[in-house]
């Protein structure tokens, strides 16, 4: 019998090299996609570089305190005013007018959904929901001018053609989904064994809802609302159709108003040239809108700390 | 307001509910079998068996913790004495129910709330508002599940701040609290550790004379040393019930001698 | 002894209770109804305006100073070419940076800061990315109002979405199909592009098409870098019948999307381009509710199939 040499597969060394070149590939991509991931860093510093740049040619020709107190907007006149409370009064009254309606719509829902609801009522409204988060704002706009102010103008005949009630009112049926989903799932995240241990002792559903799971999920609730919040103070294409756009210094939702963002549409639409005065306002309001959503964010994010789940 | 007291006419014998013919299904699952049963006033009844016996399905139908979820039905009767009523009847409310027969489980289950406010949850929702009762029947409470000691300096914590037997022990004066007819044991020990596992028996020992007990356990020695009562359970149904000392030294049946014997389960 | 009068104590306690059960029954039921109530007055509303408008020549016509002859040809070509340059820049960048942040991100200071960034972006107003897009884009990179910008434009607002989509989706498969891939030799950017990419796709595309229908209704950033709302031409087409047979000077045309063409018509206050934005409004709708519908069955599809 002859014994066949058995063959001998053999590891050379040289190997090592193939390897540092796969060790070079294997860190080119991971740098490349680092490079991605850090984009949104430089996406965010490049706002406020061009917010705050852009801002502070303004405030070269406009004083801050002028900025803060003076009473009127004008800043295409001839007479220019640079006062930024009318539009910031404006962005309030929207805004309230739009949580009022949102935050309680939105928590009964999320109540409703997350507690009462058998199961397939929840899996037919979430989605109808999330649907209804995704048309289009400038379709609720067209909705707000179209068919909720002549609805209004039925019930209050004072009301005008554009006012920030009607704008409000929809911008608040808009967010309705945001605040609910995001309701509800901080709702449905705590864990069942904690309502077992209110309805153990004899709770009702309501009773377990409100004084077990939403003390519980607190933070997510929190959260839900300052995002609301954010959006409607944000929100631009309901209010440019159905607020009107003159700046006006008013506290009653029945008149016609322009928001920070309202403004913002406003010049864009016009033939502003770059570098002009008028352009620059836009970037000294958009500056202030992202302050004030800042603050909101900064705000929800201490809320989160201070109601943290500890299940 | 006041809460009704636990009946007063302990004798050994005396019953505290009887199960007829339960048949119990999740959706199209027969999950219980044909099980009838007698539970002692005033005695700790364990209920024993392997894993997927049925033993904390059929606990929970004594405080109708299964209508929180769809596709359970219940068939037969639990008759809770005296007043002779089918606590499993379509009829009566389920949180009437909760209210009468508390439940502690498996896992220590404290509210996000402060222990004070954990203790006094039940009383709360039973209507109880003056401060002065709440803060007695916490007390009460607490010294019952031996923490009082431990915790009176600081009520007003986040009841998470406990250790794990701390708050196991918490959530029995929680359901303490209320002074429910029947109190349920969900393998109340079975996330803890051997030191806070034997607080919650001795504890056990100590109420044993004020409350009814059904407890589940998959710990043949926390049954011996707990219980009066001893079921086995297998595959859904009731295959031995009776006294813990004749059952642990001299069970009728072959499958329990086996199971306590440690051969099987 | 359980006297009577606790049991009825106890019963009445429960009646009291219930009350309160049935009324946050009750309100919640309400609410939904006012939900839905408003979306069939919405979408009704804009059916009875719109539905006559919505004729072949509707799709085929440039906007028009008569209302009677306009159309949205040129809107829904832009919207497309806008779409395209969104995907082809939100996609890559999106899933690389949910990738890095899933798969290699070292748990350090920099990965938190990032992860901060990508949440914080989420909430930034959609006009605030107009602003930094009229800076940026239009000026300091010379692109002007052109599809490119306004394609970049919305690749940025939806970037957190497909960001957190590719973590989503990536963060559901198991270690142990990692751990199968390492075991036989694989680098682990062939453990990512072998495995983990292809079995989170499905839950990925679900956040690509949710960002792609949030960006096809985006109008205010879109205004904000200046485009023009009257356009009546096409941009250049992207094939040609000469060598190369592709052309991307279509990228720095000019261009006008849907709902700015919507936002166009609303404006007027006669009646007529009215049922005209009524007729663009529903295209627009049609379109975000199949885009969301897609998403919301494939994610449906997916939690139904996929058990790990």
């Amino acid at each position: 019998m002859v014994r066949v040499p058995v063959p001998v597969i053999s590891h050379p060394p040289k190997n090592l090299r193939r390897n540092h070149k796969r060790y070079l590939k294997e860190r080119i991509i991971e740098l490349l996609l680092f490079l991605a991931a850090s984009l949104s860093v430089f996406i965010t510093f490049a706002i406020i570089y061009l917010l705050i740049s852009e801002s502070l040619v303004f405030f070269e020709h406009v004083p801050l305190w002028d900025f803060l107190t003076d009473t009127q907007w004008t800043p295409l006149f001839d007479d220019a005013h640079y006062g930024i409370l009318p539009l910031v009064s404006g962005t309030a009254v929207s805004s309230l007018v739009a949580l009022v309606i949102a935050l309680p719509f939105g928590t009964i829902i999320a109540i409703y959904l997350s507690e009462f609801a058998p199961f397939t009522v929840r899996e037919i409204a979430k989605p109808f929901l999330e649907l209804l988060g995704g048309i289009p704002t400038v379709v609720y706009g067209y909705f707000a001018l179209l068919f909720v102010t002549p609805l209004l103008q039925a019930i209050l005949p004072d009301l005008p053609g554009f006012s920030l009630l009607s704008a409000g009112l929809v911008m608040g049926i808009m967010i309705i989904p945001y605040v609910s989903s995001m309701t509800e799932d901080a709702m449905r995240s705590v864990p069942m064994h904690l309502r077992e241990g209110s309805y153990a002792i004899g709770a009702t559903r309501f009773q377990t809802a409100v004084k077990v799971v939403m003390p519980a999920s607190l933070s997510g609730i929190a959260a839900a609302y300052i995002l609301g919040i954010s959006r409607a103070v944000g929100e631009t294409m309901v209010v440019a159709i159905a607020a009107g756009m003159q700046p006006n210094l008013v506290w009653n939702p029945m008149e016609p108003a322009a928001t920070i963002t309202t403004y913002i549409v406003q010049v864009s639409l016009g033939d502003l040239p770059h570098g002009s005065i008028g352009y620059q306002t836009i970037f000294a309001a958009g500056l202030t809108l992202l302050l004030l959503t800042l603050v909101f964010n900064i705000l929800g994010h201490l809320l989160r700390k201070r109601f943290r789940e500890v299940y | 307001m006041q809460i009704f007291k636990p009946t007063n006419t302990a004798s050994p014998t005396a019953q505290k509910a009887a199960v007829k013919d339960l048949n119990f299904y999740y959706g199209a699952h027969q999950a219980l079998k044909n099980i009838n049963m007698v539970v002692h006033e005033k005695q700790v009844t364990a209920l024993i068996g392997p894993s997927g016996c049925g033993k904390s399905t059929f606990l929970r139908c004594f405080n109708r913790m299964h209508d929180l979820y769809p596709h359970n039905h219940y068939e037969g009767e639990i008759l809770l004495y005296p007043d002779n009523e089918n606590i499993l009847s379509s009829e009566v409310d389920p949180i009437e129910v909760r209210m009468r027969i508390s439940m502690v489980f498996q896992k220590p289950n404290p509210f996000p709330k402060s222990i004070f406010e954990n203790v006094a949850y039940g009383l709360r929702i039973r209507g109880v508002k003056r401060r002065s009762i709440l803060e007695e029947r916490v007390e009460n409470a607490l010294r019952n599940a031996a923490l009082w000691e431990e915790v009176k300096n600081r009520l007003g914590d986040l009841a998470f701040n406990l250790s794990g037997g701390q708050q196991q022990r918490l959530c029995i004066a929680r359901a303490l609290a209320t002074d429910p007819e029947i109190l349920l044991f969900d393998e109340p020990t079975s996330a803890l550790d051997p030191i806070a596992t034997a607080s919650i028996e001795e504890l056990i020992s100590d109420i044993r004379n004020k409350v009814t007990i059904l407890i589940v356990t998959h710990n043949m020695q926390q049954a011996a040393r707990v219980s009066d009562y001893t079921a086995y359970m297998y595959m859904g149904e009731l295959i031995e019930f009776g006294a813990t000392d004749k059952i642990f030294i001299k069970p009728k049946n072959k499958q329990t001698e086996d199971y306590i014997t440690g051969r099987f389960g | 002894m359980n006297n009577p009068d606790n049991l009825n104590e106890i019963r009445a306690i429960i009646a009291h209770h219930k009350r309160w059960d049935l009324l946050a029954l009750t309100a919640g039921i309400i609410a939904l109804m006012i939900a839905v109530l408003t979306f069939i007055a919405l979408f009704g509303n804009m059916v009875i305006d719109g539905m006559p408008r919505l004729t072949w020549e509707f799709f085929t016509s440039f906007p028009s100073r008569k209302p009677e002859a306009a159309g949205i040809l040129s809107a829904w070509v832009g919207t497309t070419l806008i779409m395209l340059v969104t995907a082809a820049a939100a996609i890559p960048l999106g899933v690389a940076a949910g990738v890095y942040l899933e798969e290699y991100a070292p748990k350090n200071f920099i990965t938190e800061v990032i992860e901060i960034n990508v949440t914080n972006l989420a909430g930034v107003p959609s006009i605030i990315y107009g602003l930094l897009a009229l800076g940026l884009f239009v000026y300091q990179l010379g692109l002007g109002q052109s599809i490119l910008a306004a394609g970049l434009t919305l690749a940025l607002l939806i970037l957190p979405i497909v960001i957190v989509a590719t973590r989503e989706a990536i963060r559901s498969i198991p270690v142990t199909i990692r751990e199968g891939a390492y075991a036989l030799g694989a680098t682990k950017w062939q453990t990512v592009a072998d495995h983990v990419l292809p079995y989170s796709a499905a839950g990925i595309l679900t956040g690509v098409i949710i960002g792609l229908a949030r960006a096809i209704g985006e109008t205010a950033p879109i205004i904000t870098i200046g485009a023009l709302t009257f356009i009546a031409f096409l941009p250049a087409s992207p094939i040609q019948d000469q060598f190369p047979f592709l052309s991307f000077e279509w990228l720095l045309e000019p261009f006008t999307v849907m709902p700015i063409q919507m936002f166009n018509w609303v404006s007027r206050p006669q009646e007529a381009f009215q049922h005209n934005a009524a007729a663009a409004g529903l295209v627009l709708v049609v379109m975000t509710l199949l885009m969301n519908g897609l998403a919301i069955y494939l994610r449906y599809h997916l939690r139904k199939k996929i058990k790990w």
